[in-house]
């Protein structure tokens, strides 16, 4: 009665840590775990094809594709919203800083459009104050923002086969946060182009305007309000908190987060981000991942 | 510092921030990646995060120093412990902030 594609098809679904809460799972694998008991063997035979295997089967066509207008619309903007929430008051305070510096708003809205990375905005502004030369500051920024090369790989398994012009454009808006949501939006498989533009735009509209508005006269909200210079830490637990899906992530993180913190001790800038990470996900690599072993 | 020379240091630095996000999507996903390098970019993220968000928690100062005492870190425990139990991205950043607020008001 054992169906040999039944067995195979759910010997992949053996890391039981992961089926405890089905909630934070990749559809192909919440569909299949709700799906696979109550079915007939008929149906896994069906089903059997959707063996699910990271980065591979659901990379590459995600429904959401097909998704028109107003949804793709509401979707990206509803996932933009903790990344909106904590860029306007870091957008602010950029602000606050750049007019300082004799920025008008024009132009600090132009370099958050141009440049759309936060902490390097900042250290460009202190940098320009000091009168530090456009090498110099051209220079740091690079160093600055080349974790979001490591980023776009990581968002690269999601991509394959997409068309260029879409993905220059995707690759804009591509910031430590708007990759964290899009990356589990991406893994989830409920995600498309459409809804990840709308998410990195509708956050790089919200941070070219709180800059500038920052540089008109920010300095009468009040800092601290309402916890929400806290908002982006909470978002990084809670999308950490969803990449912990096997033994092997959470050594990659733990390791990453140790060296991270002796790092950064360490070495002054942030190139600690990407040392950190790589060399984690390396040693995660060493780790045997559990439930996944071939028969 | 002139304005003609500001846009030059803002497109400059907008180039060289934009080459890094773009380079791996555009030329990354001509072809499937091999099996090795999947494996590896799906550790990335998990590893990423953690080294994002640990050092905020429990570092402090210019230059650097740990620092076990902050209020970041008080609030980030109950705050993971609250993502891990709902799963909620919205309902995680609205319960630490409130947290955090709250902490900030009583100390």
């Amino acid at each position: 009665m054992t169906n040999p594609l039944f067995v195979k098809f759910y010997s992949c679904f053996a890391p039981t840590d992961l089926q405890r809460d089905s909630s934070g799972l990749p559809p192909g694998r919440q569909w299949c775990i709700r799906a696979a008991p109550p079915v007939a063997v008929e149906t896994s035979v069906q089903l059997g094809f959707i063996e699910w295997e990271p980065g591979k089967d659901d990379r590459p066509v995600t429904p959401t594709d097909h998704l028109q207008g107003r949804e793709t619309l509401k979707k990206g903007a509803v996932a933009a919203w903790p990344i909106c929430l904590g860029y306007i008051p870091i957008g602010l305070a950029f602000g606050v800083l750049a007019q300082k510096i004799g920025l008008s708003p024009v132009q600090i809205a132009l370099m958050s459009l141009l440049v759309f990375a936060g902490s390097a905005q900042f250290i460009a502004v202190s940098m320009l104050a000091s009168g530090a030369s456009a090498a110099s500051i051209i220079a740091t920024t690079f160093m600055v923002n080349l974790r979001h090369l490591l980023m776009s790989s990581s968002l690269a398994v999601y991509l394959v086969g997409r068309r260029r012009g879409v993905l220059s454009l995707f690759a804009y808006g591509i910031t430590d946060e708007s990759y964290g949501v899009n990356l589990d939006q991406f893994r989830s498989g409920r995600w498309g182009m459409g809804p990840a533009l709308v998410l990195n735009h509708t956050a790089n509209i919200v941070w070219v305007l709180s800059t500038a508005a920052g540089g008109y006269g920010g300095q009468f909200i009040p800092p601290g309000a309402f916890g929400i210079d806290f908002a982006l830490t909470a978002m990084f637990i809670c999308l950490l908190v969803f990449q912990l899906r096997d033994r092997r992530s959470v050594v990659a993180a733990a390791i990453s987060g140790i060296m991270a913190v002796l790092l950064s001790v360490l070495i002054p800038g942030n190139l600690y981000i990407v040392l950190a990470s790589v060399a984690a996900a390396t040693a995660g690599l060493l780790v045997r991942p559990a439930g996944r072993k071939e028969a | 510092m002139s304005g003609p020379e500001y846009l030059f240091i803002i497109a400059a630095m907008g180039l060289v921030t934009y080459i890094p996000r773009w380079a791996p999507v555009f030329w990354l996903t001509r072809r499937p990646m091999p099996r090795w390098l999947v494996q590896w970019l799906e550790l990335i993220p998990a590893a990423i995060l953690s080294a994002l968000l640990v050092p905020v928690l429990v570092t402090s100062g210019q230059p650097r120093q740990i620092d076990f005492g902050r209020p970041d870190l008080l609030v980030a425990l109950p705050t993971f412990l609250f993502a891990l139990k709902t799963r909620s991205l919205g309902g995680t950043v609205v319960f630490g902030m409130a947290l955090y607020w709250l902490v900030d008001k009583l100390m």
